[in-house]
């Protein structure tokens, strides 16, 4: 018998997996049938409403919810925050009401009376100078603002510098953005006796019921789970939020099922943001381009903790001989942050890869050279460097290149090209899956995933059909519910490997039995058996059909439960490089930077599913287009408040705004061998620096800070006397 | 929001009596694009909204003696599509501008005069001065998007008009109706829009009781027209500046032309003595820049939106030389 081991065919062997095939739940998504949590709203139902703070920092000093309670239409009202107690950003919550419509409900908050001691806040996550003066105090006590994150030395940074060709001093820097969900955080929640049933949008369907299972003193299995849909998550909806036991406590209080969402303003406010980071950068190479120095020092903010990018990835990706990094956290009155697609790595690639740019510049050089020269101080150089002969193709980079501000024309519209390049983990996390093969030939798997972009219901399809010989349509997939095997949460890229690997290997498994019980049958060697086209095989001749090799595993269905995958099964693994290449036109007198097209290329081992590869792709550009041009938390120094928080303000590109995306992926056998490798977060990494880069170009002139507004534009320029 | 009574007149009669004269207590409901918004966030709490939709005298556009009467219902859509109304170039810019195809179908040309201003303070809730404690928020806080021009009094919010620019410069009038059924009267568009001292006076001449019924234009003949909004997206996005123009040519040389700028300040702003120089000249890139640089140089940034004066500039010189066909961007 040829041996049975678990593993993935050879590159352009599969049926179905690697192919473009459509996401099964796109036509349910696209007309409105797919059941979000946020539709979540049977008969019954009650409405809840948050009263948040609407001060940045305060004291709430009273609180009487007798009014409220008596307003028509209002079940239950809990507070969510004590008298004496400090609020330490806007929209901090306060009172929950729940109601039989939602205008009682807003009838409710206004009717609650409230008094706070404002106290003093500070909120500029730019100025560094501003948080070690300000006077805030927390409890009554003066607080300082500002902590330091450490300094990290390796070589001697001084010689290096002395010894350098070429020294580059900058400044750079990259604001907070919101997750900006499209489906806001929050919950249905209904009581049947002590069980729970919640509907959440939640990125980690078998890690949350724990979570509401302490505050209510219940046990974790009288906690069910559903989601069906996520509506956006991008690393902010991993918990049972104190809006969602807030939501439980009033079904609980009041006996009926209650939906707590949050506002727009509330969702940007408290929900989740990326930190921000500004830099202040010397940096050097020598007379061949080699990057030699890197001193740093970083500092901003992740609201009231007081953090921001880690020191470890500055700087990015490039990690020179000689090299001294320092990061300050600032406190601020501002909502706090959450993992935001690829923590960390959008902004140091956004301020260290600037900053070489502006060194290559500096240093007479094409940045494509240089990044080339340096790839020896990169993980994975093996990558990048096809990576980037394939980008600059598909780019004309060679054609388009010119010296910064020097790409020609009388017109006010100035046209540049920009690269960057990122790394990213996206090994598997660990999901148990559940196959069943029904003796009618149907096939149903069952994990306790979910979706949040990845296509999970359409990959685990794809991986059990391929594997059976069957088309998609043979395959049922459940997900969303904390009842099914546990899997693991979708954040870190993990999703992809985690799901597809034991779905393969169980498969497989199924299989093999399979092929047993033909053998026996039909008096083949199963060493022999194949199942392809809905048929079982035997070399090159027919043995059955599917249907006829399911009817032997007798009256009930075949049943393998699998594991999380394991290293040495090689159906997974971790670490991708991929580069990027932004084109941009700048009208010099707007300061609007216009995109023309962006270059993606990646590497992602095995594709399970190209299609949803590329569109993960585009929607990562997408994302990242956004925050390099437009998208930017805005607080006001003056009131403490997020004054855009709203989707006008708040400005989100639309599609006349992306330009051209081309992405492709770099896969040559060894890569394809290496199996699955998450994808979600690496290609939102280096929009920001390569978009920057290709506006130094066009204009000549660094504009230092994202997003890269008209204002910003329109500042550097003029700083620069241009 | 909160809870009101809904009317829905069928005659301009009907609207003034359902609207009544009690300040605040009452809001007129046109494409409804902002007032949902503004109900929302109860920066208004009309106890009544009267809804306009069914009057059919404000969804007419007809010919009247020496020029166009456009009824204040007419939406963006219907006056792209209008055939009286295709010499009215700069109309067409903006209806462009605004991109977002479900603004054109619901937006009306008589909401978008009244749009109350963007500025994120008036949004949250700070009234339309911005003041806390007596303290004007956009003079010490963010003020980017705020004046460049007219900001010297309390007053620091831009007009979001976006046709208004546009109908300025073809020296339209609008009809007031209200607050009696029977009071009826045209004013200069020049006219409507006031820099308030307080809160309470709003940013119009609009008094409780009264609405815009129509705008007026006069015959389009031969002026040449254009609106330039510098945006900083493709898709839905309020402009940083604008400027609408109109202007006639005759042998190659300027015989009239007007100017008003958008978004720089608390009133549309006319630009009359910029627009004068190029009387009798040619309008090509240096007289246009010229009278782009004339129309800036008495303007009053604020600490943080000095970029907008060259927007400012950028947008009449633009705009100047699109309507003559010589804008190459």
């Amino acid at each position: 018998m040829a041996e049975r081991k678990v593993g993935w065919e050879p590159q352009g062997k599969h049926t179905l997996v690697g192919k473009e095939i459509q996401r099964l739940d796109g036509p349910l998504k696209a007309s409105g049938q797919a059941k979000y949590a946020n539709d979540t709203n049977p008969p019954g139902t009650l409405f809840a409403k948050l009263l948040t703070s609407p001060h940045a920092h305060a004291k709430l000093v009273m609180l009487n919810l007798d009014k409220a309670k008596a307003v028509k239409g209002v079940k239950a009202v809990i507070a969510m925050a004590e008298v004496g107690q400090e609020v330490r950003f806007e929209g901090w919550p306060i009172v929950a009401i729940a109601a039989e419509r939602p205008e009682y409900a807003e009838d409710g908050l206004r009717a609650i009376e409230i008094k706070f001691d404002v106290l003093s806040h500070f909120v500029d996550e730019a100025d560094l100078k501003g948080a070690q003066a300000a006077e805030v105090t927390d409890g009554g006590e003066k607080v300082t603002l500002t902590k330091s994150l450490g300094t990290q030395k390796k070589g001697d940074v001084e010689t290096a510098l002395k010894e350098a060709k070429t020294v580059h001093k900058g400044y750079y820097g990259i604001h907070t953005i919101t997750h900006m969900c499209l489906e806001p955080h929050g919950s249905h929640a209904a009581w049947d006796g002590d069980k729970l049933n919640v509907a959440i949008s939640t990125q980690g369907v078998s890690i949350v019921a724990g979570q509401y299972a302490k505050p209510f003193g219940i046990d974790e299995a009288s906690v069910s789970i559903k989601c069906d849909f996520i509506g956006g998550g991008f690393g902010s909806k991993f918990a049972v939020d104190e809006w969602d036991v807030a939501c439980a406590k009033l079904a609980k209080e009041t006996g009926k099922p209650v939906r707590l969402l949050l506002s727009r303003a509330t969702e940007m406010q408290i929900a989740g943001n990326r930190p921000s980071a500004f830099i202040e950068v010397t940096t050097a190479c020598d007379a061949e381009g080699k990057l030699t120095a890197w001193d740093s020092h970083h500092w901003g903010t992740n609201g009231p903790k007081g953090s921001t990018v880690a020191l470890t990835v500055t700087p990015y990706v490039f990690d020179p001989p000689n090299r001294t990094r320092t990061a300050t956290g600032i406190i601020t009155h501002c909502g706090p942050d959450r993992a935001w697609r690829a923590p960390n790595h959008p902004q140091a690639c956004a301020y260290s890869q600037t900053a070489l740019d502006d060194l290559a510049a500096k240093a007479g050089l094409d940045c494509l050279t240089f990044f080339q020269r340096n790839l020896g101080l990169t993980n994975v150089p093996h990558i990048y460097g096809p990576e980037l002969e394939i980008a600059a193709k598909l780019m004309d980079w060679k054609t388009k290149w010119h010296p910064r501000g020097q790409g020609g024309g009388n017109g006010p519209v100035k046209r540049g090209i920009g690269l960057a390049l990122h790394t990213w983990g996206g090994g598997p996390h660990q999901s148990n899956v559940q196959l069943k093969v029904y003796p009618d030939g149907s096939v149903e798997v069952t994990m306790g995933s979910q979706d949040i972009g990845t296509g999970t219901r359409t990959c685990i399809a794809q991986v059990a059909a391929d594997t059976f010989g069957l088309p998609m349509s043979a395959v049922k997939v459940n997900i969303g519910s904390n009842k099914y095997p546990k899997a693991g949460p979708s954040g870190g890229s993990t999703t992809i490997g985690g799901v597809s690997g034991p779905t393969r290997r169980t498969a497989q498994q199924a299989l093999w039995k399979i092929f047993d019980l033909v053998a026996a049958k039909y008096n083949v060697d199963a060493g022999t058996l194949s199942a392809k086209f809905g048929m079982l095989w035997s070399g090159d001749k027919e043995v059955c059909t599917w249907k006829q090799a399911a009817s032997l595993v007798g009256p009930m269905a075949l049943e393998l439960q699998g594991g999380p995958v394991t290293e040495d099964e090689k159906l997974t693994d971790k670490q991708v490089g991929g580069v990027q290449m932004a084109e941009v036109a700048v009208d010099t007198e707007t300061g609007v930077v216009r995109m023309v097209k962006m270059v993606a290329v990646q590497d992602i081992g095995l594709i399970v599913n190209r299609l949803l590869a590329r569109s993960q792709v585009y929607g990562a550009l997408i994302m990242g287009i956004a925050y390099s041009l437009t998208e930017e938390r805005i607080m006001d120094n003056k009131t403490g408040r997020f004054i855009n928080a709203n989707l006008v303000d708040y400005k989100l590109p639309r599609i006349g705004d992306i330009g051209d995306l081309v992405v492709e992926f770099y896969e040559p056998e060894d890569q394809y061998k290496r199996g699955v490798i998450g994808l979600g977060e690496p290609p939102v990494i280096a929009p920001g620096a390569a978009i920057s880069n290709a506006v130094a170009n066009a204009i000549g002139v660094r504009v230092p800070v994202l997003p890269l507004t008209p204002k910003r534009v329109l500042d550097a320029l003029k700083g620069a006397g241009a | 929001m909160k809870a009101f009574e809904y009317a829905r007149p069928e005659t301009e009669a009907e609207a003034i009596e359902f609207l009544g004269t009690n300040a605040g207590q009452t809001a007129v409901l046109a494409g409804g694009t902002d007032l949902v918004s503004l109900m929302k966030a109860e920066l208004l709490t009309p106890a009544r909204v009267v809804d306009l939709k069914r009057i059919p005298s404000l969804r007419e556009v007809t010919r009247v003696d020496g020029g166009v009467q456009i009824g204040s219902l007419t939406t963006l859509s219907e006056l792209a599509q209008h055939p009286l109304l295709g010499g009215y170039r700069s109309l067409f810019d903006v209806i462009d501008g605004v991109r977002a195809i479900q603004v054109q179908g619901s937006g009306t040309i008589g909401g978008d005069l009244c749009h109350l201003p963007n500025c994120w303070y008036f949004r949250g809730g700070y009234g339309l001065l911005a003041t806390e404690n007596g303290v004007s928020l956009p003079e010490v806080g963010d003020n980017r998007y705020h004046a460049i021009l007219g900001n010297s009094g309390p007053a620091k919010f831009v007009n979001a008009s976006r046709f208004a620019p546009a109908l300025m410069a073809w020296g339209a009038k609008v009809r007031i109706i209200g607050p009696s059924p029977e009071q009826a009267e045209w004013v200069p568009l020049e006219y409507f829009y006031i820099t308030p001292k307080t809160n309470s006076q709003g940013n119009t001449v609009l008094k409780p009781g009264q609405l815009i019924s129509h705008v007026w234009l006069p015959d389009a003949a031969e002026t040449a027209s254009a609106t330039y909004e510098v945006l900083q997206m493709e898709g839905l996005d309020w402009p940083l500046a604008s400027a609408g123009v109109c202007v006639e040519v005759d042998g190659g040389l300027v015989r009239s032309a007007r100017i008003v700028m958008g978004h720089v300040a608390p009133v549309p702003w006319l630009a009359t003595e910029a627009a004068r120089p190029l009387i009798g000249r040619p309008l090509n890139d240096d007289t246009a820049g010229m009278v782009a640089d004339a129309a800036v140089a008495r303007t009053t940034p604020l600490s943080m939106n000095e970029y907008k004066v060259q927007l400012a500039r950028t947008a009449v010189k633009r705009a100047l030389l699109k309507a003559v066909g010589k804008l190459d961007i």
